[in-house]
């Protein structure tokens, strides 16, 4: 495809495009269900808001430390998220999440025009696309983390506790991990 | 194990086929209240209805955003365009008094305007952003005449729903429903900062529709068909370029 500044595009990309706000939809509407839904059952206050006690630094430090040597996890860490996951699992759920929806719509002309301030607040087109792709960035960061700690962790048993949700919970099962 | 029992599979299957009809009757309604766009087939379609129907929905009438005059892009930015021929070439140098406008289509009377025609016609101004797909934009003040102007000159009948807009350019036509061909902000432009519109820009008669993307806005403009039905246009897409896997609705 030729363009104006001497740079010719591979391809007709518009599939791409095509995937991207169909996907866009697909995470919209699940995103909605899983908040409503976890704020219904009170699935964020129980399992990710920190308790205050491990927001003091010491406490933050010892974790922080616990992950930087390399140490094995805890014994409970499979049941109940450390205070790192819930502050990371709520900046993503929370913050980058509506924020990569909030940018992306305000590259919308469409939406630009019902919603004029979602735009100028963000600084304007450009600075929407430019946080938009910031956001990417740490979103595909935390996904890579995310992943990496869940092969660390040990892949089949936290896949297991993803599909089931047992292992977290039963005891029985827990040992049976740890016999295993 | 239990957990998957006769009763849960039949309470299942009863959410499952409500789902299912749900989504059939609200197909049969979004295709009654002109909500699927003319490119919804395959397996992107979804996602394309809905962004049509989200914005048919909750921003019809919208305007979209205009600037002060200060915030006018210098110099704008043009794409890359084909060389036009040696047709072009004539009529350009004739100054455009040999180009024409035809309007035809679902409409009491047919018409053949010049430039000069479509500059007598009510004169409206936007400061507005054009923005690419590939990513820039700018704003420029555009100077045109109403598309909606034209349509009542024309006589568009009231059953019409799409109007398909030709250029110059071999193969290349879109076309956009009734809310945006009655939008004010649609226009016919053919000035550009207070100036002719520069050829390279699409002059002298530009399609300008300030709610979707710079694509939609097509240069040389040289016929508008007023119809009720995409189908019998290239493969029934709307536009070449939902044919090239861009979405017909461009305002995402």
């Amino acid at each position: 495809m030729p363009t104006g500044y001497k740079y010719v595009l591979p391809d007709q990309n518009g599939w791409s495009r095509a995937l991207h706000f169909e996907a866009a939809w697909l995470a919209v509407l699940t995103g909605l269900l899983y908040v409503a839904w976890g704020l219904f059952r009170g699935h964020f206050r129980r399992n990710l808001v920190p308790a205050s006690r491990d927001l003091s630094a010491a406490s933050l430090w010892s974790v922080i430390a616990q992950h930087l040597r390399l140490l094995p996890a805890r014994e409970d860490d499979g049941r109940s998220y450390n205070v790192l996951q819930r502050l990371t699992y709520l900046s993503v759920i929370f913050i980058l999440f509506p924020l990569a929806i909030w940018t992306g719509l305000a590259m919308s002309p469409g939406i630009a025009s019902a919603m004029p301030a979602a735009v100028s607040v963000l600084g304007g087109l450009q600075s929407a696309r430019t946080i938009h792709f910031f956001v990417f960035i740490l979103l595909v960061l935390f996904a890579a983390v995310h992943i990496a700690m869940v092969c660390i962790g040990g892949f089949g048993k936290r896949m297991r506790a993803m599909i089931t949700s047992r292992a977290a919970t039963g005891k029985e099962k827990n040992e049976q991990v740890l016999t295993t | 194990m239990n957990k998957f029992s006769r009763r849960k599979l039949f309470t299942t299957g009863l959410y499952m086929a409500g789902g299912a009809s749900g989504l059939a009757a609200a197909t049969v309604l979004a295709r009654r209240y002109g909500l699927v766009p003319p490119d919804c087939g395959g397996i992107y379609g979804p996602g394309e209805t809905l962004s049509y129907a989200a914005h048919r929905l909750f921003a019809r009438d919208s305007l979209a955003r205009e600037f002060p005059r200060s915030m006018i892009s210098n110099p704008p930015f043009p794409n890359q365009a084909d060389p036009l021929g040696k047709e072009f070439e004539r009529l350009r140098d004739g100054g455009f008094s040999d180009w024409r406008l035809a309007v035809d289509g679902m409409v009491a009377r047919p018409a053949s305007f010049s430039v000069a025609d479509v500059k007598s016609f009510p004169r409206h101004s936007q400061i507005t952003q054009l923005q690419c797909e590939e990513g820039w934009s700018y704003v420029a003040e555009w100077t045109g005449a109403r598309f909606s102007h034209i349509l009542d000159v024309v006589g568009a009948l009231p059953q019409a729903r799409y109007v398909v807009y030709s250029s110059f350019e071999r193969d290349t036509w879109d076309s956009i429903d009734m809310a945006d061909a009655r939008h004010p902000q649609t226009f016919i432009a053919y000035g550009m900062n207070g100036e002719e519109l520069p050829v390279k820009h699409g002059g002298p008669l530009r399609m300008r529709l300030p709610r979707q993307m710079g694509y939609k806005n097509i240069k040389y403009i040289t016929r508008l068909t007023v119809t009720d039905s995409l189908k019998g246009f290239g493969k029934g897409m709307g536009s070449v370029s939902a044919e090239y896997g861009y979405a017909w609705y461009a305002g995402i």
